[in-house]
Protein backbone atom coordinates (compact mmCIF):
# COMPACT_ATOMS: atom_id res chain seq x y z
CA UNK A 1 0.00 0.00 0.00
CA UNK A 2 1.21 3.52 -0.90
CA UNK A 3 1.08 6.38 1.34
CA UNK A 4 1.11 9.94 0.21
CA UNK A 5 1.29 13.38 1.80
CA UNK A 6 0.14 16.40 1.26
CA UNK A 7 1.92 20.26 2.92
CA UNK A 8 -1.44 20.82 4.92
CA UNK A 9 -0.38 17.33 6.79
CA UNK A 10 -3.05 15.25 5.57
CA UNK A 11 -2.72 11.73 4.65
CA UNK A 12 -3.90 9.32 1.73
CA UNK A 13 -3.32 5.35 2.07
CA UNK A 14 -3.94 3.76 -1.55
CA UNK A 15 -5.93 0.35 -1.61
CA UNK A 16 -6.41 -0.25 -5.37
CA UNK A 17 -8.51 2.57 -6.28
CA UNK A 18 -9.56 3.91 -2.53
CA UNK A 19 -7.81 6.04 -0.68
CA UNK A 20 -8.18 6.46 2.83
CA UNK A 21 -7.69 10.15 4.03
CA UNK A 22 -7.02 11.29 7.46
CA UNK A 23 -3.86 13.69 9.74
CA UNK A 24 -0.50 12.69 10.24
CA UNK A 25 0.56 12.08 13.84
CA UNK A 26 3.00 15.07 13.09
CA UNK A 27 -0.25 17.25 12.56
CA UNK A 28 -2.19 15.65 15.89
CA UNK A 29 0.36 16.20 17.97
CA UNK A 30 0.69 20.22 16.94
CA UNK A 31 -3.11 20.39 16.97
CA UNK A 32 -3.59 18.64 20.41
CA UNK A 33 -6.70 16.97 21.82
CA UNK A 34 -9.49 16.89 19.26
CA UNK A 35 -12.80 16.70 20.63
CA UNK A 36 -14.69 17.14 17.63
CA UNK A 37 -14.85 16.24 13.57
CA UNK A 38 -17.29 17.26 11.14
CA UNK A 39 -17.49 14.40 8.56
CA UNK A 40 -18.06 14.70 4.74
CA UNK A 41 -21.28 13.03 3.73
CA UNK A 42 -21.21 9.30 2.15
CA UNK A 43 -21.87 10.05 -1.67
CA UNK A 44 -20.16 13.37 -1.55
CA UNK A 45 -17.87 14.59 -4.51
CA UNK A 46 -14.76 16.27 -3.83
CA UNK A 47 -12.17 17.77 -6.11
CA UNK A 48 -8.96 17.63 -5.14
CA UNK A 49 -7.79 20.57 -2.73
CA UNK A 50 -11.99 21.13 -1.36
CA UNK A 51 -12.29 21.14 2.20
CA UNK A 52 -13.49 17.90 3.22
CA UNK A 53 -13.89 17.72 7.13
CA UNK A 54 -13.05 19.65 10.50
CA UNK A 55 -11.25 18.80 13.38
CA UNK A 56 -11.91 21.08 16.10
CA UNK A 57 -8.94 21.20 18.66
CA UNK A 58 -9.71 22.68 22.37
CA UNK A 59 -8.14 25.99 20.78
CA UNK A 60 -9.18 26.16 17.48
CA UNK A 61 -11.27 24.44 13.84
CA UNK A 62 -9.00 23.60 11.37
CA UNK A 63 -9.77 22.15 7.68
CA UNK A 64 -8.89 19.00 6.32
CA UNK A 65 -8.79 19.41 2.34
CA UNK A 66 -9.23 16.42 0.17
CA UNK A 67 -5.72 15.21 -1.34
CA UNK A 68 -7.66 14.12 -4.32
CA UNK A 69 -10.52 13.86 -5.88
CA UNK A 70 -13.44 11.26 -5.89
CA UNK A 71 -16.60 10.20 -4.25
CA UNK A 72 -16.54 9.52 -0.41
CA UNK A 73 -17.55 6.44 0.00
CA UNK A 74 -17.18 5.81 3.53
CA UNK A 75 -16.87 7.83 6.88
CA UNK A 76 -15.22 7.05 9.88
CA UNK A 77 -18.40 7.64 12.58
CA UNK A 78 -16.38 6.10 15.65
CA UNK A 79 -14.72 9.53 15.38
CA UNK A 80 -18.40 10.99 16.57
CA UNK A 81 -18.67 9.58 19.80
CA UNK A 82 -14.56 9.24 19.93
CA UNK A 83 -12.95 12.33 18.47
CA UNK A 84 -9.76 11.84 20.56
CA UNK A 85 -9.19 8.24 18.05
CA UNK A 86 -7.34 11.12 16.04
CA UNK A 87 -4.69 11.99 18.56
CA UNK A 88 -4.18 7.93 19.54
CA UNK A 89 -4.10 6.52 16.30
CA UNK A 90 -3.92 8.72 13.64
CA UNK A 91 -2.70 6.08 10.91
CA UNK A 92 -5.13 3.43 12.34
CA UNK A 93 -8.31 3.96 13.40
CA UNK A 94 -8.66 7.66 13.53
CA UNK A 95 -9.15 8.02 9.31
CA UNK A 96 -11.65 9.91 8.74
CA UNK A 97 -12.96 9.12 5.36
CA UNK A 98 -12.56 6.61 2.29
CA UNK A 99 -12.83 7.86 -1.09
CA UNK A 100 -13.44 6.22 -4.48
CA UNK A 101 -10.60 7.64 -6.43
CA UNK A 102 -11.27 9.86 -9.86
CA UNK A 103 -7.41 9.57 -10.80
CA UNK A 104 -4.78 7.86 -8.99
CA UNK A 105 -2.13 9.78 -11.23
CA UNK A 106 -3.31 13.02 -9.31
CA UNK A 107 -1.25 11.35 -6.26
CA UNK A 108 1.87 11.91 -7.98
CA UNK A 109 2.10 15.43 -7.12
CA UNK A 110 1.38 14.77 -3.77
CA UNK A 111 4.70 13.71 -1.21
CA UNK A 112 5.97 10.09 -0.56
CA UNK A 113 7.39 9.37 3.35
CA UNK A 114 10.58 10.46 2.43
CA UNK A 115 9.36 13.93 1.53
CA UNK A 116 7.22 14.28 4.04
CA UNK A 117 9.12 13.88 6.78
CA UNK A 118 11.67 16.22 5.68
CA UNK A 119 8.80 18.47 5.07
CA UNK A 120 8.42 18.00 9.07
CA UNK A 121 11.76 17.89 10.15
CA UNK B 1 0.81 25.51 12.21
CA UNK B 2 4.70 25.81 13.53
CA UNK B 3 5.72 28.48 15.52
CA UNK B 4 8.23 30.52 14.44
CA UNK B 5 11.04 32.35 16.18
CA UNK B 6 10.03 35.73 16.82
CA UNK B 7 12.60 37.53 18.20
CA UNK B 8 10.38 40.08 19.40
CA UNK B 9 8.97 38.43 22.11
CA UNK B 10 9.86 38.63 25.56
CA UNK B 11 10.70 35.61 27.89
CA UNK B 12 9.30 35.14 30.87
CA UNK B 13 11.72 34.13 33.92
CA UNK B 14 10.65 30.30 33.92
CA UNK B 15 11.28 30.23 29.81
CA UNK B 16 13.67 27.51 30.83
CA UNK B 17 11.39 25.33 33.02
CA UNK B 18 8.68 25.55 30.39
CA UNK B 19 11.74 24.47 27.86
CA UNK B 20 12.50 21.92 30.47
CA UNK B 21 9.55 20.69 30.90
CA UNK B 22 8.62 20.21 27.36
CA UNK B 23 6.20 23.01 27.29
CA UNK B 24 4.80 23.79 23.64
CA UNK B 25 5.82 27.68 23.27
CA UNK B 26 3.39 30.05 21.47
CA UNK B 27 3.05 33.92 20.87
CA UNK B 28 1.04 35.31 23.63
CA UNK B 29 0.77 38.88 24.63
CA UNK B 30 4.24 39.87 23.38
CA UNK B 31 5.68 37.01 25.83
CA UNK B 32 6.48 33.42 24.74
CA UNK B 33 4.29 31.09 27.11
CA UNK B 34 3.34 27.49 27.07
CA UNK B 35 -0.01 26.60 25.09
CA UNK B 36 0.22 23.36 27.15
CA UNK B 37 2.75 20.73 28.21
CA UNK B 38 3.26 16.94 26.84
CA UNK B 39 -0.27 15.56 28.19
CA UNK B 40 -2.26 18.34 26.52
CA UNK B 41 -4.85 20.41 27.45
CA UNK B 42 -7.95 18.32 28.34
CA UNK B 43 -5.44 16.20 30.85
CA UNK B 44 -4.20 19.61 32.59
CA UNK B 45 -7.52 21.21 32.78
CA UNK B 46 -9.00 18.13 34.60
CA UNK B 47 -6.25 17.47 36.65
CA UNK B 48 -6.57 21.39 37.89
CA UNK B 49 -10.03 20.59 39.13
CA UNK B 50 -9.24 17.68 40.98
CA UNK B 51 -5.94 18.01 41.82
CA UNK B 52 -3.52 21.11 41.74
CA UNK B 53 -2.54 22.90 38.75
CA UNK B 54 0.31 25.75 38.34
CA UNK B 55 0.64 28.23 36.18
CA UNK B 56 3.02 30.47 35.33
CA UNK B 57 1.27 34.01 34.92
CA UNK B 58 4.50 35.94 35.05
CA UNK B 59 3.62 38.00 31.83
CA UNK B 60 0.58 39.80 33.46
CA UNK B 61 1.31 43.53 35.26
CA UNK B 62 1.78 43.44 38.77
CA UNK B 63 2.64 46.78 40.54
CA UNK B 64 3.02 48.93 43.41
CA UNK B 65 1.44 52.26 43.59
CA UNK B 66 3.30 54.22 46.15
CA UNK B 67 2.11 57.49 47.61
CA UNK B 68 4.68 60.23 47.45
CA UNK B 69 3.76 61.74 50.63
CA UNK B 70 3.26 59.43 53.61
CA UNK B 71 2.04 60.79 57.11
CA UNK B 72 3.12 57.77 58.85
CA UNK B 73 -0.54 57.26 59.68
CA UNK B 74 -1.50 54.42 58.16
CA UNK B 75 -5.34 54.93 58.06
CA UNK B 76 -4.72 57.99 56.73
CA UNK B 77 -2.38 56.99 53.86
CA UNK B 78 -4.50 54.38 52.80
CA UNK B 79 -7.37 56.74 52.47
CA UNK B 80 -5.01 58.88 50.49
CA UNK B 81 -3.53 56.31 47.78
CA UNK B 82 -7.20 55.19 47.54
CA UNK B 83 -8.86 58.63 46.79
CA UNK B 84 -6.31 58.72 43.95
CA UNK B 85 -7.16 55.35 42.61
CA UNK B 86 -11.05 55.31 43.00
CA UNK B 87 -11.47 58.07 40.21
CA UNK B 88 -10.36 55.60 38.06
CA UNK B 89 -12.33 52.28 38.80
CA UNK B 90 -15.47 50.74 40.07
CA UNK B 91 -14.86 49.55 43.49
CA UNK B 92 -14.84 50.37 47.17
CA UNK B 93 -10.78 51.30 47.33
CA UNK B 94 -11.09 53.49 50.13
CA UNK B 95 -13.04 50.30 52.36
CA UNK B 96 -9.94 48.20 51.48
CA UNK B 97 -8.79 46.80 55.01
CA UNK B 98 -5.33 45.78 55.50
CA UNK B 99 -4.53 42.28 52.98
CA UNK B 100 -8.23 42.57 51.72
CA UNK B 101 -8.09 42.98 47.60
CA UNK B 102 -10.88 43.39 44.95
CA UNK B 103 -11.85 42.63 41.25
CA UNK B 104 -12.58 45.87 39.67
CA UNK B 105 -12.83 47.68 36.37
CA UNK B 106 -10.48 50.64 34.91
CA UNK B 107 -13.31 52.32 32.82
CA UNK B 108 -12.92 54.91 30.18
CA UNK B 109 -15.22 58.03 30.43
CA UNK B 110 -17.84 56.46 28.24
CA UNK B 111 -18.37 53.58 30.58
CA UNK B 112 -15.94 51.05 28.78
CA UNK B 113 -14.14 48.76 29.61
CA UNK B 114 -10.20 49.60 29.81
CA UNK B 115 -9.06 46.77 31.88
CA UNK B 116 -10.27 44.78 34.21
CA UNK B 117 -7.86 44.11 37.06
CA UNK B 118 -7.06 42.93 40.91
CA UNK B 119 -6.33 46.19 43.67
CA UNK B 120 -5.02 45.08 46.91
CA UNK B 121 -4.49 46.73 50.22
CA UNK B 122 -0.78 45.59 51.82
CA UNK B 123 -1.16 43.89 55.03
CA UNK B 124 2.16 45.37 56.42
CA UNK B 125 0.91 48.86 58.04
CA UNK B 126 4.91 49.50 57.02
CA UNK B 127 3.05 49.86 52.98
CA UNK B 128 0.19 51.81 54.27
CA UNK B 129 0.24 54.36 51.81
CA UNK B 130 0.37 51.30 48.48
CA UNK B 131 -1.38 49.78 46.62
CA UNK B 132 -0.73 46.29 44.47
CA UNK B 133 -2.45 46.53 41.52
CA UNK B 134 -2.27 43.72 38.68
CA UNK B 135 -3.90 44.05 35.08
CA UNK B 136 -3.71 42.49 32.20
CA UNK B 137 -0.57 41.59 30.07
CA UNK B 138 -1.78 42.48 26.61
CA UNK B 139 -3.10 46.10 28.37
CA UNK B 140 -0.05 46.79 31.40
CA UNK B 141 1.82 49.40 29.18
CA UNK B 142 -1.16 51.48 28.47
CA UNK B 143 -3.03 51.19 32.11
CA UNK B 144 0.22 51.88 33.71
CA UNK B 145 0.31 54.82 31.84
CA UNK B 146 -3.00 55.94 33.07
CA UNK B 147 -2.93 55.35 36.38
CA UNK B 148 0.58 57.38 36.54
CA UNK B 149 -0.65 60.30 34.84
CA UNK B 150 -4.19 60.45 36.84
CA UNK B 151 -1.93 60.40 39.79
CA UNK B 152 1.16 62.15 38.48
CA UNK B 153 3.17 64.33 41.09
CA UNK B 154 1.36 62.78 44.32
CA UNK B 155 2.24 58.81 43.60
CA UNK B 156 4.60 56.81 41.64
CA UNK B 157 4.42 53.48 39.77
CA UNK B 158 6.54 50.97 40.24
CA UNK B 159 5.95 47.87 37.80
CA UNK B 160 6.91 44.39 39.12
CA UNK B 161 6.59 42.96 36.35
CA UNK B 162 10.02 41.51 36.02
CA UNK B 163 9.69 38.46 38.23
CA UNK B 164 7.56 35.18 38.52
CA UNK B 165 4.06 35.29 39.29
CA UNK B 166 2.87 31.71 40.36
CA UNK B 167 -0.54 30.52 40.36
CA UNK B 168 -1.31 27.31 41.61
CA UNK B 169 -5.25 26.58 41.37
CA UNK B 170 -7.38 22.94 42.82
CA UNK B 171 -8.65 21.07 45.66
CA UNK B 172 -5.55 20.41 46.55
CA UNK B 173 -3.95 24.02 46.18
CA UNK B 174 -4.46 24.44 49.98
CA UNK B 175 -2.78 21.49 51.27
CA UNK B 176 0.08 21.97 49.15
CA UNK B 177 0.97 25.82 49.51
CA UNK B 178 0.81 24.82 53.26
CA UNK B 179 3.43 22.46 53.27
CA UNK B 180 6.04 24.69 51.57
CA UNK B 181 4.73 28.17 53.40
CA UNK B 182 3.12 27.12 56.63
CA UNK B 183 0.15 29.53 57.52
CA UNK B 184 -0.71 30.27 53.96
CA UNK B 185 -3.96 27.88 54.03
CA UNK B 186 -5.59 30.45 56.62
CA UNK B 187 -5.91 33.26 54.18
CA UNK B 188 -9.25 34.31 53.34
CA UNK B 189 -10.56 34.40 49.86
CA UNK B 190 -9.76 37.24 48.48
CA UNK B 191 -7.02 38.22 50.86
CA UNK B 192 -3.24 38.71 50.27
CA UNK B 193 -0.46 38.65 52.48
CA UNK B 194 3.47 38.62 52.69
CA UNK B 195 5.01 35.43 53.85
CA UNK B 196 8.36 33.65 53.68
CA UNK B 197 9.69 31.15 51.98
CA UNK B 198 12.86 29.60 52.34
CA UNK B 199 14.52 33.43 53.17
CA UNK B 200 12.51 34.61 50.58
CA UNK B 201 9.40 36.95 50.80
CA UNK B 202 6.53 36.06 49.01
CA UNK B 203 3.15 38.19 48.30
CA UNK B 204 0.58 35.48 48.51
CA UNK B 205 -3.48 35.80 47.56
CA UNK B 206 -6.14 33.39 47.67
CA UNK B 207 -7.49 34.18 44.14
CA UNK B 208 -7.26 32.77 41.00
CA UNK B 209 -8.59 32.17 37.68
CA UNK B 210 -9.93 28.74 36.99
CA UNK B 211 -13.15 28.50 39.70
CA UNK B 212 -11.34 26.80 42.10
CA UNK B 213 -9.72 27.68 45.43
CA UNK B 214 -5.92 28.78 45.24
CA UNK B 215 -3.15 31.20 45.20
CA UNK B 216 -1.19 34.05 43.34
CA UNK B 217 2.01 34.15 44.26
CA UNK B 218 4.14 36.99 43.50
CA UNK B 219 8.34 36.06 44.07
CA UNK B 220 11.51 37.47 43.04
CA UNK B 221 12.73 36.99 39.42
CA UNK B 222 15.76 34.79 41.27
CA UNK B 223 13.88 32.33 43.21
CA UNK B 224 10.94 31.86 40.90
CA UNK B 225 12.70 28.90 39.36
CA UNK B 226 13.12 27.31 42.45
CA UNK B 227 9.82 28.14 43.81
CA UNK B 228 8.31 26.73 40.53
CA UNK B 229 10.49 23.58 41.03
CA UNK B 230 9.65 22.93 45.00
CA UNK B 231 5.40 23.43 44.16
CA UNK B 232 6.08 20.62 41.21
CA UNK B 233 8.27 18.40 43.57
CA UNK B 234 4.40 17.56 45.22
CA UNK B 235 3.35 14.66 43.64
CA UNK B 236 -0.63 16.53 43.68
CA UNK B 237 1.02 19.58 41.24
CA UNK B 238 1.55 19.60 37.47
CA UNK B 239 2.01 22.24 35.41
CA UNK B 240 -0.72 23.54 33.46
CA UNK B 241 -0.68 25.44 30.13
CA UNK B 242 -2.42 28.58 28.66
CA UNK B 243 -4.48 26.46 26.60
CA UNK B 244 -6.16 24.61 29.88
CA UNK B 245 -5.87 28.04 31.43
CA UNK B 246 -8.54 29.43 29.37
CA UNK B 247 -10.73 26.38 28.87
CA UNK B 248 -10.98 26.71 33.11
CA UNK B 249 -11.53 30.24 33.23
CA UNK B 250 -14.32 29.59 30.42
CA UNK B 251 -16.45 27.07 32.33
CA UNK B 252 -15.91 29.34 35.09
CA UNK B 253 -17.65 32.35 33.49
CA UNK B 254 -15.12 34.87 34.24
CA UNK B 255 -14.49 37.08 31.37
CA UNK B 256 -10.92 37.39 29.35
CA UNK B 257 -10.03 40.81 28.32
CA UNK B 258 -9.59 41.45 25.01
CA UNK B 259 -12.54 39.43 24.21
CA UNK B 260 -15.28 39.21 26.36
CA UNK B 261 -14.49 42.52 27.46
CA UNK B 262 -12.81 45.48 25.55
CA UNK B 263 -13.15 49.67 25.80
CA UNK B 264 -16.87 49.51 24.46
CA UNK B 265 -18.36 46.53 27.03
CA UNK B 266 -19.22 47.95 30.29
CA UNK B 267 -19.43 46.42 33.38
CA UNK B 268 -23.23 46.11 33.11
CA UNK B 269 -23.60 44.62 29.88
CA UNK B 270 -20.33 42.35 30.84
CA UNK B 271 -22.72 41.13 34.06
CA UNK B 272 -20.02 42.23 36.57
CA UNK B 273 -22.33 44.37 38.37
CA UNK B 274 -20.80 43.15 41.78
CA UNK B 275 -17.92 45.01 40.97
CA UNK B 276 -19.81 48.41 41.03
CA UNK B 277 -19.47 48.95 44.93
CA UNK B 278 -22.42 50.61 46.24
CA UNK B 279 -21.11 53.48 47.57
CA UNK B 280 -19.50 54.16 44.23
CA UNK B 281 -22.91 53.93 42.56
CA UNK B 282 -24.65 56.11 45.37
CA UNK B 283 -21.77 58.75 44.72
CA UNK B 284 -21.81 58.39 40.75
CA UNK B 285 -17.95 59.29 40.83
CA UNK B 286 -16.76 56.69 38.75
CA UNK B 287 -15.93 57.66 34.80
CA UNK B 288 -18.82 56.78 32.45
CA UNK B 289 -21.15 56.65 35.91
CA UNK B 290 -24.48 57.81 33.97
CA UNK B 291 -24.25 55.28 30.92
CA UNK B 292 -23.48 52.42 33.88
CA UNK B 293 -26.39 53.72 36.11
CA UNK B 294 -28.65 53.97 33.56
CA UNK B 295 -27.81 50.49 32.32
CA UNK B 296 -28.27 49.30 36.03
CA UNK B 297 -31.77 50.21 35.76
CA UNK B 298 -32.76 47.96 32.66
CA UNK B 299 -31.77 51.02 29.78
CA UNK B 300 -29.14 47.73 28.48
CA UNK B 301 -28.71 46.75 24.45
CA UNK B 302 -27.02 43.89 24.97
CA UNK B 303 -25.51 41.88 27.73
CA UNK B 304 -23.19 38.68 28.65
CA UNK B 305 -24.79 35.55 28.60
CA UNK B 306 -23.48 31.81 28.88
CA UNK B 307 -24.50 29.35 26.12
CA UNK B 308 -24.75 25.45 25.88
CA UNK B 309 -24.13 24.87 22.07
CA UNK B 310 -25.04 21.56 20.38
CA UNK B 311 -22.74 20.30 18.54
CA UNK B 312 -19.30 21.96 17.26
CA UNK B 313 -17.91 24.88 19.13
CA UNK B 314 -19.16 27.97 18.23
CA UNK B 315 -15.79 29.93 18.16
CA UNK B 316 -14.90 34.46 18.90
CA UNK B 317 -17.45 36.24 16.76
CA UNK B 318 -19.44 33.43 15.38
CA UNK B 319 -23.52 35.57 14.97
CA UNK B 320 -25.60 34.49 17.72
CA UNK B 321 -29.58 34.07 16.54
CA UNK B 322 -33.33 33.72 17.97
CA UNK B 323 -35.34 30.78 16.21
CA UNK B 324 -36.76 33.16 13.84
CA UNK B 325 -33.52 33.40 12.25
CA UNK B 326 -33.03 37.07 13.51
CA UNK B 327 -29.56 38.11 14.66
CA UNK B 328 -28.82 39.13 18.51
CA UNK B 329 -25.32 39.15 18.93
CA UNK B 330 -22.16 37.40 18.89
CA UNK B 331 -19.99 34.77 20.29
CA UNK B 332 -16.98 36.14 22.68
CA UNK B 333 -15.14 33.20 23.55
CA UNK B 334 -16.30 29.57 22.76
CA UNK B 335 -14.57 26.32 22.76
CA UNK B 336 -15.06 23.08 24.49
CA UNK B 337 -15.58 22.20 28.03
CA UNK B 338 -13.80 19.05 29.26
CA UNK B 339 -15.52 19.14 32.55
CA UNK B 340 -19.04 18.86 30.84
CA UNK B 341 -17.57 16.83 27.58
CA UNK B 342 -19.56 19.48 25.31
CA UNK B 343 -19.45 22.74 23.83
CA UNK B 344 -20.33 26.45 25.96
CA UNK B 345 -19.71 29.85 24.94
CA UNK B 346 -19.74 33.43 26.29
CA UNK B 347 -21.65 35.99 23.81
CA UNK B 348 -23.61 39.24 24.02
CA UNK B 349 -27.13 39.26 22.65
CA UNK B 350 -30.01 41.48 23.00
CA UNK B 351 -32.09 42.26 25.99
CA UNK B 352 -35.28 39.45 26.51
CA UNK B 353 -32.89 36.74 25.12
CA UNK B 354 -30.94 36.46 28.28
CA UNK B 355 -32.73 34.00 31.02
CA UNK B 356 -31.60 30.53 30.85
CA UNK B 357 -33.35 28.26 29.30
CA UNK B 358 -33.63 30.68 26.39
CA UNK B 359 -33.65 28.94 22.77
CA UNK B 360 -31.16 30.76 20.25
CA UNK B 361 -29.09 29.67 17.33
CA UNK B 362 -25.48 29.82 16.60
CA UNK B 363 -24.07 29.98 12.70
CA UNK B 364 -20.89 27.64 12.73
CA UNK B 365 -19.19 27.24 9.52
CA UNK B 366 -22.69 28.21 7.29
CA UNK B 367 -25.38 26.61 8.94
CA UNK B 368 -27.44 26.67 12.40
CA UNK B 369 -26.55 25.01 15.28
CA UNK B 370 -29.22 24.90 18.58
CA UNK B 371 -27.93 26.70 21.98
CA UNK B 372 -29.37 27.13 25.33
CA UNK B 373 -29.05 30.10 27.24
CA UNK B 374 -27.43 28.68 30.37
CA UNK B 375 -26.89 30.34 34.28
CA UNK B 376 -23.62 31.09 34.56
CA UNK B 377 -21.17 29.70 35.93
CA UNK B 378 -20.90 26.90 33.85
CA UNK B 379 -18.98 24.70 36.41
CA UNK B 380 -19.52 25.82 39.96
CA UNK B 381 -17.01 27.71 41.47
CA UNK B 382 -15.27 26.49 44.59
CA UNK B 383 -13.83 29.32 46.15
CA UNK B 384 -13.09 28.66 49.72
CA UNK B 385 -14.53 31.58 51.46
CA UNK B 386 -13.75 31.93 54.98
CA UNK B 387 -14.13 34.73 57.60
CA UNK B 388 -11.02 37.06 57.80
Amino acid sequence: MTTRFTEDHEYIRLDGTIGVVGITNYAQDQLGDIVFVELPSVGQKLKKGDEAAVVESVKAASEIYSPASGTVIEVNTALTGEPGLINSSPDDEGWIYKLRLDNAAELDTLMDEAAYKKHTA
Amino acid sequence: MSVTADDSLKTVVLNDEHIRLGGRMVPFSGYRLPVQYPTGIIAEHKWTREHAGLFDVSHMGPSLLILNNKSGDPERDHAAIAALVEPLVTADIVGLKPGQMRYTLLLNDEGGTRDDLMIERPDSPAWAGSLYIIVNAGTKDADWAHIAAATKGRATLHRADDGGLLALQGPEAAAVAEALVPGVSELGFMTCRSFEWDGTGLIISRSGYTGEDGFEILVEAGRAAALWNALLADPRVKPIGLGARDSLRLEAGLPLYGHDLDDTVSPIEAGLNFAVSKRRREAKDFPGAGRVLAEMTGQLTRARVGLFVEGAPARENATIFDMHGTGIGRVTSGGFSPSLNRAIALGFVTPGHTAPGTQLQVEVRGRMQRATVTALPFVPHRYVRKAS
